[in-house]
């Protein structure tokens, strides 16, 4: 009797829940793993050990085409992913909540429209229309990239948002509006921090959809604008070389790393 | 008076969403007008299309005609590939759900300082791009690699699997890249539970498992919706994960729309295609929000 | 501070390289530049070379086309490189003309695909034949019987790679096809049977050769010459077969686009490229041969002797270049390329 109360004490747990969340973060981090070992192998390939080296580091360090490529597409991804999120915020503001109207229907499937047809498809389409303006202003530069790369981030940033805003408690914002604060204060200070995780898992979705992405930007890109996942496109066929696990672990130290002084910085501003 | 007040909250919708909604015409959505005519047209010789009003793509998406004999019948093939994307993602929409909910869960009733540090542990493994990525998942499965290790060390199984290159492989490559879609709006919703209405559950003497179905799962349900159609709809048009894990010798529709635009030189048939999946995506679409959200209001 | 780096960082970004000379935008098949050839031709001529990568013929032939692009120079497989020039996309620079083009080999000069050579400079040109690794499989491996006919020891273990058109070629010459791009109904119907036939027997269908051939996952794949070397290179077991029934050829051509900016810049690469020197660099770095006489001298010990690039008589005849299909084959292709795939 009295360990079945502990176990309703403790209400938020469920049977199995906490096993299978840490099995999942285990197997998600098992291909990583992988990588970062791969990447100090000293052999020339991807898939057979060589020996521990960090040769493959010293060898990207060297290549400037890859680096240029892995920050173009860090830049790409934070703005894309800045521009979605905001744009989504305010449409998921805009459709979530307004009563009927048929209209919903249609914004709806629009805001949703690029995950419903194959990448390939939309990249054919922005590649023509793209190039009819490139031809037509002479504007060649990453902002083509940029907005179609911001376009296709919309939903993924969108849904998530609307998740958290659907059935969103109402009373607060109804009684700061009934002690006559301004619709801005309101939104600022309670519709948004209480929306603020949908924001953020928003945001995260979109940077990592737009940091992936590669028929879209194959088609797109212009001259010299490469990202790495186009550079790995372009290897694939050839022979691909651990030189791009070096990259891609550097990128994750580095985020790592950024993240750590986020949180102990936030830490200790608390 | 309350019409004109409800006309006010519509009109401010529309103006809120009109940004997001002019990008998207700009840069996905409207640009996807000339594949719409591009499906009426002819193919040219080498790339691209000829100006030539033409019904041969919708003809040969449903028919083919035996390039050998002539007669005319089901186009099998394209009904298979079809089949096959629409089992695989829904087994992924599944697989990402069962181990996608217990995670946001997990992840929802961390204290609130770590909650953020947790969510980007889901996100973390996902900054290294998508071809990485797979290709180190392909390191997990091949024969002498670590899943058929443990596997075999633990004695499981007697000798290694060939899992690399099954659907097995291209499902387990799925679920893995599409799990943080399942995992964050699970999260959104969830983060906002108010975890007393299970205390009340369970003070009316509720199973934990009827918690869960009656209580839990109803207030989430936007989550799952959201969810679930982030996974299913991208992973119909699959193309890099099938490509590599499945090895290749099967289609997903992603695959074969890209072999219309690409070696096979056939862009009416590949939009025509494009269109017929766009269209059934976005039916199943508004019944499924409509289905929930009526559910929603019931329960 | 902070706002200078990331303008600094912006400028970079965004291409903008207005302090260079010049500038070159190139436009080739990933992993396929010497980026020491490159480094070369900046400092001599004071160039700012910029490379971007493709992936396929198609890829580079649809976003080309299509305008906008901003490249000077494209790398098209001769297949291909007709098309360029039927639709116009091609500058008749006139390499013939060129300083350097005494070095050409004159095998090279009356090609079919650029006659003369009005238009092109070789850059690579190799064969797609098959790797097989002989502890698993001692017997003949110059036929394409190994992957479509296998020999019980490679059956469930071959790779294809999927290139439509070098694996129909294949499958065509197999079965007593002379043209590649035959619309012989009787060969294609016995290309497709033996196709689907030889489908059972194999494991996959990808990229990625000169890895898992070296590493030992694949024991028989097809693969292109040039990679096979560099497999053999990590992995001395693994062979490189030349089907004697026939196997196709191929040869990456450098072109300067129509609408290229940097007209003069582009000139001048393709005459670079013809100094024996400087081709023996884009050789030494994919490992594929060039159409450069006296380029010898410059390579790498190792490739004067490989078996990879120096086929034995007899099978060298086997080796045939065919142009990109007409349309009636090339939807006959698709069709069971499409069977094969389902």
């Amino acid at each position: 009797m009295a360990s079945k109360r502990a176990k309703i004490f403790s209400i938020t747990t469920i049977p199995g829940f906490t096993t299978l969340a840490i099995i999942t973060f285990l197997v998600l981090y098992a291909p990583i793993a992988t990588l970062v070992i791969y990447s100090f192998n000293g052999g020339t390939s991807v898939a057979a050990w060589g020996g521990f080296s960090t040769k493959w580091y010293a060898v990207a360090w060297e290549n400037s085409q890859v680096q240029e490529a892995t920050l173009r597409s860090v830049f790409i991804a934070t703005l894309a992913s800045a521009i979605a999120t905001t744009l989504a915020t305010m449409a998921a503001l805009g459709t979530t909540r307004r009563g009927k109207y048929k209209g919903w229907n249609f914004i709806y499937l629009l805001i949703n429209q690029p995950i419903m047809v194959p990448e390939i498809v939309t990249a054919v389409a922005l590649l023509i229309f793209f190039a009819s303006i490139k031809v037509a202003t002479g504007y060649t530069g990453l902002g083509y990239l940029i907005a179609a790369h911001s376009a296709f981030c919309i939903p993924f940033a969108y849904l998530p948002i609307r998740a958290r805003l659907e059935g969103m408690d109402l009373t607060l914002e109804t009684a700061a509006g009934d002690l006559y604060a301004r619709p801005f204060t309101i939104f600022r200070r309670i519709t948004l921090p209480l929306l603020a995780p949908g924001i953020a898992a928003g945001a995260m979705l979109a940077f990592v959809i737009s940091l992936d992405d590669v028929i879209i930007t194959e088609f797109v890109k212009s001259a010299g604008q490469d990202t790495l996942p186009t550079y790995m496109l372009g290897q694939l066929r050839r022979a691909a070389t651990p030189e791009v696990n070096a990259i891609s672990t550097a990128l994750l130290v580095l985020t790592v790393l950024l993240l750590t002084a986020f949180f102990v910085l936030s830490r200790k501003r608390d | 008076m309350a019409r004109t007040a409800e006309q006010k909250k519509a009109r401010d919708g529309w103006l809120l969403s009109l940004p997001a909604l002019t990008l998207l015409i700009l840069a996905a959505s409207g640009p996807l007008i000339i594949i719409a005519i591009y499906a009426f047209l002819t193919a040219g010789e080498y790339s691209g299309v000829i100006w030539d009003l033409s019904f041969k793509a919708w003809f040969q998406v449903l028919f083919e005609k035996d390039i050998f004999d002539g007669t005319v019948s089901l186009a099998d093939a394209h009904l298979t590939i079809f089949w096959r994307s629409v089992r695989l993602s829904l087994l992924t929409t599944l697989l990402t759900f069962t181990f996608g909910l217990p995670t946001a869960w997990f992840i929802a009733t961390r204290p609130l300082k770590q909650r953020a540090l947790w969510l980007f542990l889901i996100t973390i493994p996902f900054w290294t791009n998508l071809l990485v990525r797979t290709f180190a998942i392909m390191e997990v499965l091949r024969v002498e690699g670590i899943l058929n290790k443990i596997l075999t060390g633990l004695h499981i199984i007697p000798e290694p699997l060939q899992i690399l290159y099954t659907d097995t492989a291209v499902l387990i490559g799925m679920t893995y890249v599409y799990l943080p879609l399942m995992v964050l709006p699970l999260f959104a919703a969830i983060d906002r539970f108010d975890f007393r209405l299970i205390e009340a559950g369970y003070d009316l003497y509720a199973g934990r498992l009827t918690v869960l179905r009656r209580v839990i799962l109803p207030i989430i349900r936007p989550g799952i919706v959201a969810g679930s159609i982030l996974v299913f709809v991208p992973s119909l048009g699959a193309y890099v994960t099938p490509r590599v894990l499945g090895g290749g010798k099967k289609m997903m529709i992603g695959n074969f729309i890209e072999l219309q635009f690409g070696a096979g030189r056939n862009w009416p048939l590949g939009s025509a295609l494009a269109l017929i999946l766009l269209l059934i995506v976005g039916i199943a679409l508004i019944f499924y929000v409509r289905a929930s959200a009526s559910e929603n209001k019931d329960g | 501070m902070k706002k200078t780096l990331v303008l600094t960082a912006m400028a970079s970004l965004m291409g903008s390289s207005a302090f260079a000379a010049g500038e070159l935008n190139i436009f080739n098949w990933g992993n396929y530049t010497s980026p020491e050839l490159i480094e070369k031709f900046e400092q001599t001529y004071d160039v700012k070379v910029t490379i971007t990568d493709y992936d396929s013929n198609t890829t580079a032939l649809t976003k080309i086309e299509a305008g906008g692009h901003g490249f000077d120079i494209v790398v098209p497989t001769h297949s291909y490189v007709p098309v360029f020039i039927e639709k116009g996309l091609l500058m008749e620079t006139r390499p013939d003309q060129m300083e350097n083009f005494n070095n050409m080999d004159p095998n090279w000069v009356n090609v079919d695909w650029d006659p003369g050579r009005h238009y092109t400079v070789p850059w690579q040109w190799g064969s797609t034949g098959i790797g097989v690794n002989t502890t698993v499989y001692g017997g003949n491996v110059n036929t394409s019987a190994i992957f479509l006919d296998p020999p019980a020891e490679l059956q469930g273990k071959v790779n294809v790679v999927p290139e439509m058109a070098d694996i129909m070629a294949l499958a065509v010459y197999y079965v007593g096809g002379t043209d590649g791009c035959t619309d012989d109904m009787e060969i294609l119907k016995k290309a497709r049977d033996v196709l689907m036939n030889a489908k059972q027997h194999w494991l996959s269908m990808d990229y990625g050769t000169t890895d898992k051939l070296s590493s030992g996952e694949w024991v028989a794949s097809v693969n292109w010459n040039g990679s096979n070397f560099r497999a053999r290179l990590a992995n001395p077991d693994v062979v490189y077969g030349y089907p004697i029934e026939g196997y196709p050829l191929w040869m990456d051509s450098v072109g300067v686009l129509a609408d290229a900016k940097n007209v003069e810049n582009a000139k001048l690469f393709q005459n670079f490229i013809m100094d024996p020197e400087n081709a023996a660099m884009i050789s030494a770095f994919a490992r594929y041969s060039n159409g450069i006489t006296g380029s010898d001298a410059y390579m790498p010990e190792d490739m004067k002797t490989a078996p990879e690039i120096n086929p034995p008589a007899e099978l060298a005849a086997a080796g045939k270049f065919a142009p990109a299909c007409p349309k009636p084959v090339q939807d006959i292709h698709t069709a069971i390329w499409t069977e094969l795939q389902k």
